[in-house]
């Protein structure tokens, strides 16, 4: 069994500052992270990997040569093997060139060792577009399950895998046949404490960094800025929300306005599905 | 069982990782251990980088590091509550290479310092506590940390695990402080721009001020106060032993709002915005208080070796020296294949023959002394500002006469006899 792990790093949204003037983000203003949902997704390979009995887990980058950083977290959290894409021609990419230059890495790893799932992250907090993971499946032409919340079983002689997806009213078991591309939440698990052995052999690993020469039959046009259609129209800082009440006097008396509230106005705070 | 290094270091502020960085340059095989998200993440000073010992680690360290400003100008301010008597000296010579010393914000500069040693082949881990030193047969052979997994070997654990050091406790070396060991510090960093602190302070983009304070910012107890200028923030902090604050029934943030909204003060910070608030304590037990800081696997460095010299304001240096000594040590024993006890001993030589132990053997019995005659914080220092306004308020009175008049008040208010004492008994524990 090999799973590949599609890792991002990014700024830390719960610190960072937006530029009142110019409307973006202040990169300088907050650490880069691991993308906390592919965290999850590294979680869930070793979960798999551990549940199916032994494999591989590789995870595969693309960011300038800081991005190692994530890597050797994402070695921390269980994962074997760190392949970074770094190279001026994937600057500037939006979610289609992402998605192209991610594809390309992914044949040349899977030319190392055959891929048997690849796990994304259900978004990039700095993005929040969920785009990439599903745009890397159309490439490879594998199917995407999003959103899973649940990886139930795994049948490696019918090569099967059973999950458990969420949607807007509860959630749906799907059986998809591997290999296959799942994006997932931070529901589908609970980051592990990583062991001292990961810890030092993070520590003291180096990732494969590949340049845009390694990979293979790669269509410039459709990497970087070049490759990538998407215009930012406008940015902006969500309006802070207006109105609301504030209650008052002890807590007996909050509780007692809170009841009252609550049973007045019940289609402010419960949305009925019929 | 699990790996085995030639070191491990718990702890990466400047002692562990001036250690770590000196042994991994000499080749060997180094694992720091840090419980913090990042170096310097749960580290705290007042700001003042000494360059020297800075420069015996690293050379022309200042060419690269992540420093705030030159200092190029002490201040010493003895406050009273309406008045301050100052003295300081400013000169332009530690404006420029080599200079004398920085201020700098600890976060990027433990993180930037510890980088380092990681590129001389430290291996660095961070976010793992170490619960315990693994002893067999009273030898120290490596530590158990909180992860799964978690012990690892080493011939030499070096402990520069803070003025707390847990682990230098559990081994037994030191005791828990008497209160009169310990100070307790509060500051605040407050943000500034940078020509308002230039203004303030009388400086150019690239000269750093400092200030000390005594007599009423700490309300006359034992104890000082510092004003550090940052490139674009100021650290303003204050300090008392925890004995002084217990006597005195003082809440360590009250005292630093005392002094924030001191007459003398608020001008200084006026419309800053506080960005960080930190505590510390700090080991200001000096010579009496270092404990035993050599045993068989095991050294103690910085902090947890209580190397703080509390009249001059003086750690971090002693705290990367010790951990340099600490390295050297462990180099030597390497090459000996001996980390008994007396091999490891060396340190505690090369410490006590260093300025480290001098310096704190000088002033061995000053804070005892400052600590039980209050008089010179509570007495002396408004009695200094009463003189001065006197003899400068111009009145009429010639000067010879005012200048006898101060005398009398001086020896009045506390006797001849006493003066004499005072004056004998502060030499005393200063000489």
């Amino acid at each position: 069994m090999h799973i590949v792990v599609c890792v991002k790093q990014v700024p830390d949204t719960k610190i960072i500052k937006i530029n009142p003037k110019t409307n973006t983000l202040d990169r300088r203003s907050a650490p880069a992270i691991l993308n906390p949902y592919d965290a999850h997704a590294v979680q869930e390979a070793v979960k798999i990997i551990k549940m199916v009995g032994g494999g591989t887990i590789s995870v595969l980058s693309m960011g300038p040569p800081q991005a190692t950083e994530v890597i050797k977290k994402s070695i921390e959290i269980g994962a074997d093997k760190g392949y970074l894409i770094s190279d001026r021609a994937f600057a500037g990419a939006d979610t289609l060139a992402t998605s192209y230059a991610l594809s390309k890495a992914l044949e040349r790893i899977s030319k190392e060792e055959p891929i048997d799932l690849v796990i994304c992250g259900l978004h990039a907090i700095d993005g929040d577009t969920g785009q990439v993971g599903p745009g890397i499946a159309r490439r490879l032409d594998i199917p995407p399950v999003t959103n899973v919340i649940e990886v139930s079983e795994l049948n490696e002689k019918e090569k099967t895998i059973l999950l458990k997806r969420k949607i807007a009213n509860g959630y749906q078991l799907i059986q998809a046949d591997y290999p296959c591309l799942l994006t997932v939440g931070k529901e589908i698990n609970e980051i592990e404490y990583s062991p001292l052995p990961n810890m030092i052999k993070a520590a003291r690993y180096e990732p494969v960094i590949w340049t845009v020469n390694d990979l293979e039959n790669v269509n410039r046009p459709q990497l970087g800025l070049k490759g990538s259609p998407t215009i930012v129209g406008k940015m902006f800082t969500p309006p802070k929300p207006e109105g609301g009440m504030k209650l008052e006097g002890n807590s007996d008396e909050q509780v007692k306005q809170l009841i009252e509230l609550l049973t007045d106005k019940q289609d402010l705070f419960f949305t009925h599905v019929n | 069982m699990s790996e085995k290094f030639d070191v491990i270091v718990v702890g990466a502020g400047p002692a562990g990782t001036s250690c770590a960085y000196t042994c991994a340059k000499n080749g060997l095989r180094v694992l720091q251990i840090e419980r913090g998200e990042y170096p310097g993440s749960k580290n705290v000073m007042g700001g003042v980088l000494y360059r020297k010992q800075m420069e015996e680690i690293i050379p022309e360290f200042w060419k690269e590091a992540p420093l705030e400003r030159p200092i190029v100008e002490q201040r010493f301010w003895m406050m009273d509550k309406e008045s301050v008597v100052t003295f300081g000296y400013k000169g332009l010579e530690w404006g420029v290479e080599p200079f004398n010393n920085f201020t700098v914000l600890r976060a990027p500069f433990d993180q930037w310092f510890a980088k380092k040693g990681v590129e001389q082949g430290v291996l660095l881990i961070t976010e793992t506590v170490v619960l315990e030193c693994i002893v067999e047969d009273g030898k120290v052979i490596g530590v158990r940390t909180d992860r799964p997994n978690g012990e690892v070997y080493a011939d030499v654990v070096v402990l520069a695990d803070g003025v707390n050091s847990l682990l230098g406790k559990q081994l037994g070396y030191h005791n828990e402080f008497r209160p009169d060991e310990v100070a307790l510090t509060v500051m605040e960093v407050i943000n500034l721009p940078k020509g308002k602190i230039n203004d303030r302070f009388n400086l150019e983009d690239n000269q750093g001020c400092t200030i000390e304070l005594f007599g009423d910012s700490t309300k006359g107890n034992l104890g000082t106060a510092f004003i550090y200028t940052n490139k674009e923030s100021i650290n303003i902090g204050v300090g008392t032993t925890l004995s002084s604050m217990i006597k005195a029934k003082l809440k360590p943030y009250d005292l630093l709002d005392y002094l924030k909204t001191h007459s003398m003060v608020r001008p200084l910070i006026e419309g800053g915005e506080s960005a960080e608030y930190l505590a510390h304590l700090i080991p200001e037990g000096g010579y009496h208080s270092v404990p035993k800081v050599a045993g068989d696997g095991v050294l103690l460095v910085g902090d947890a070796a209580q190397l703080v010299n509390a009249i001059h304001r003086e750690g971090s240096n002693m705290a990367m020296s010790s951990g340099k000594m600490a390295a050297e040590t462990i180099i030597e024993a390497k090459n000996r294949n001996d980390f008994s006890a007396s091999s490891l001993n060396l340190y505690r030589e090369k410490l006590y023959d260093s300025f480290i132990i001098k310096d704190l053997e000088k002033y061995k019995d000053a804070a005892h002394t400052f600590e039980n005659n209050p008089q010179y914080f509570n007495d002396y220092v408004p009695m200094m500002n009463r003189a001065a306004s006197k003899f400068f308020t111009v009145d009429g009175t010639p000067k010879r006469e005012k200048q006898k008049e101060i005398m009398r008040s001086i020896t009045g208010e506390r006797g001849t006899f006493k003066v004499i004492q005072d004056v004998y008994r502060a030499w005393k524990a200063v000489k």
